[in-house]
């Protein structure tokens, strides 16, 4: 009987964790953003059917960045858990805590399995607080939770990127973001800052309604808050 | 742990019957031999409705009374027994109050899941026919005295007009062209809807007649409740048109029935 190679677990961890940072290294950003009236989460996507955000449950939506394939049938099984623990008990019992947490466990033993290939995805889990809430429920809050490959999350405040070039992105954000923009403003602030990032990498790179993926959720709204911009909603907005 | 298994099934009743039996007892019960055993005056759900359905010239007016009726008293005064679906319908259901609910709320949560997970709408004839596969796995518990019969309206996106469905106890699916009643009261309110109904009539009219169809049910019939004015408990009317479903304010409502009352 042949000896198998005997390789470090640290080295196990990096050569995975090297796998996958080259393939979001390629993906295209999401931003999600907390606005006056919830959070505007936007992506780099021209396609019209295939789509990077969607919608979980009524407060509760899912960005990835990353292998679309992997990201819907992790957005899938979240919609199925989420309406399964919502008719179990009562819909506002679904959270976003609990759904980071899902994931989290799923991307993690994924990536630790020695047999199974990492996810090559980043998450992005937000949710979307209430305005019929009194003012110190907690129900009033935004979350929203960062996942990484390997299933570990952080929780961000005002703002959060996931992609490629993430870190470029977050830093403009930091100099640039105020609290309670409008819509209008905040959309601008998104694709003002995916011009100045890419500006520096791709020629006769352009930015139009017809390239972004534009959805909210809004803290007004009753039960569903999840709503896609149309193409024409967002160029009124970017005032094109 | 989460469960990748079930990708690309669209059928939120199919995935609680397998997965979740514990959560469908009511409207999966084949357990017929244990209740059977139970007196039958021994124990009486809430019951007793009047809803109905009218076509309009944009759409579809849906309404029903608030009241839920145990025996010979009142059970509950402002029971809802309407209902929107999705944007573009809404159900409505008579016969035991616990089923009902539970119906339409696992037909709410089965027409949203597909929703999401295909991402497009199930067109509203296909939201009908499942509905007709929902009634039908009542059949045991409507063989033992609970039954739950809804009654389906909704805007065609494709063809543009609103579109009424009726249900038998065995899932028999059958559109209604113009208006529809259903409940212990649904034969006198389809009285009165016969007299006043007139082809592409308007939403105004439609809501007149809706008005008086209920008040003419809950006059007959015991366990239809009327506008009740002191309380103000009105009955609940939606409309579903192209653009929505939509509540009609409780005002309008009361305003409506005080016309209605000063013309008696």
């Amino acid at each position: 009987m042949s000896t198998p190679y005997y390789v470090s677990p640290e080295q196990i961890r990096q050569d995975k964790e090297d796998f996958v940072r080259r393939g979001i290294a390629q993906a295209k950003e999401v931003v999600v953003l907390e606005y006056r009236d919830g959070l505007l989460m936007v992506a780099e996507n021209p396609r019209k059917t295939t789509f990077k955000i969607s919608e979980i449950y009524d407060r509760i939506a899912l960005a990835a960045a990353g292998r679309i394939a992997e990201y819907e049938i992790l957005r899938v099984a979240g919609i199925r858990e989420s309406e399964v623990k919502g008719f179990r008990y009562y819909r506002e019992d679904v959270t976003a805590k609990w759904l980071t947490n899902l994931y989290s466990q799923h991307m993690g033993a994924v990536a630790q399995a020695w047999d199974a290939k990492p996810l090559e995805i980043e998450l992005l889990v937000c949710e979307v607080g209430t305005t019929d809430a009194p003012a110190n429920s907690e129900l009033r809050n935004n979350q929203i939770y960062h996942i990484a490959f390997d299933g570990i999350y952080s929780e961000e405040e005002k703002y959060a990127v996931i992609g490629g070039r993430a870190t470029a992105i977050t830093e403009i954000l930091e100099q640039r973001y105020t609290d309670g923009l409008e819509v209008a403003a905040a959309l601008q602030l998104i694709t003002d800052t995916f011009r100045t990032v890419e500006a520096d990498a791709e020629d006769n790179y352009e930015i139009t309604p017809q390239t972004i993926e534009v959805t909210c959720l809004e803290q007004t709204v009753e039960r569903r808050k999840f709503r896609r911009l149309s193409t024409d909603e967002v160029t009124t907005l970017l005032g094109f | 742990m989460l469960d990748l298994s079930d990708y690309g099934n669209s059928d939120f009743f199919q995935i609680l019957k397998r997965r979740h039996p514990e959560l469908l007892a009511t409207l999966n019960s084949s357990d017929t031999t244990a209740s059977r055993n139970v007196p039958e005056a021994s124990f009486r759900p809430y019951e007793g409705t009047t809803v109905l359905a009218v076509v309009y010239d944009s759409g579809v007016v849906m309404a029903g009374d608030r009241q839920a009726t145990e025996g010979y008293q009142i059970g509950e005064r402002r029971i809802q027994k309407v209902y929107p679906v999705d944007r573009h319908s809404a159900i409505a259901v008579a016969g035991a109050a616990g089923p009902c609910i539970e119906m339409a709320k696992l037909f709410q949560v089965e027409v949203e899941f597909y929703e999401k997970t295909e991402g497009i709408s199930l067109s509203l004839e296909g939201q009908a026919n499942f509905l007709s596969h929902l009634v039908r796995s009542n059949l045991g518990l409507a063989m033992q005295g609970l039954i739950v019969l809804p009654l389906f309206a909704g805007y065609d996106l494709k063809r543009q007009r609103g579109r009424i469905f009726k249900y038998d106890a065995v899932g028999g699916r059958y559109e209604e062209d113009d208006y529809h009643a259903i409940g212990s009261g649904g034969k006198d309110a389809r009285t009165t809807l016969k007299k006043r109904y007139t082809p592409e009539i308007s939403r105004q009219n439609a809501l007149e007649i809706v008005a008086e169809a209920l008040w003419d049910a809950a006059d007959e019939d015991i366990a239809t409740g009327g506008p009740d004015l002191v309380r103000k408990i009105f009955p609940t009317l939606y409309t579903v048109t192209q653009e929505g479903v939509t509540e009609v304010p409780e005002a309008t409502v009361e305003g409506l029935y005080r016309d209605l009352i000063s013309r008696l």
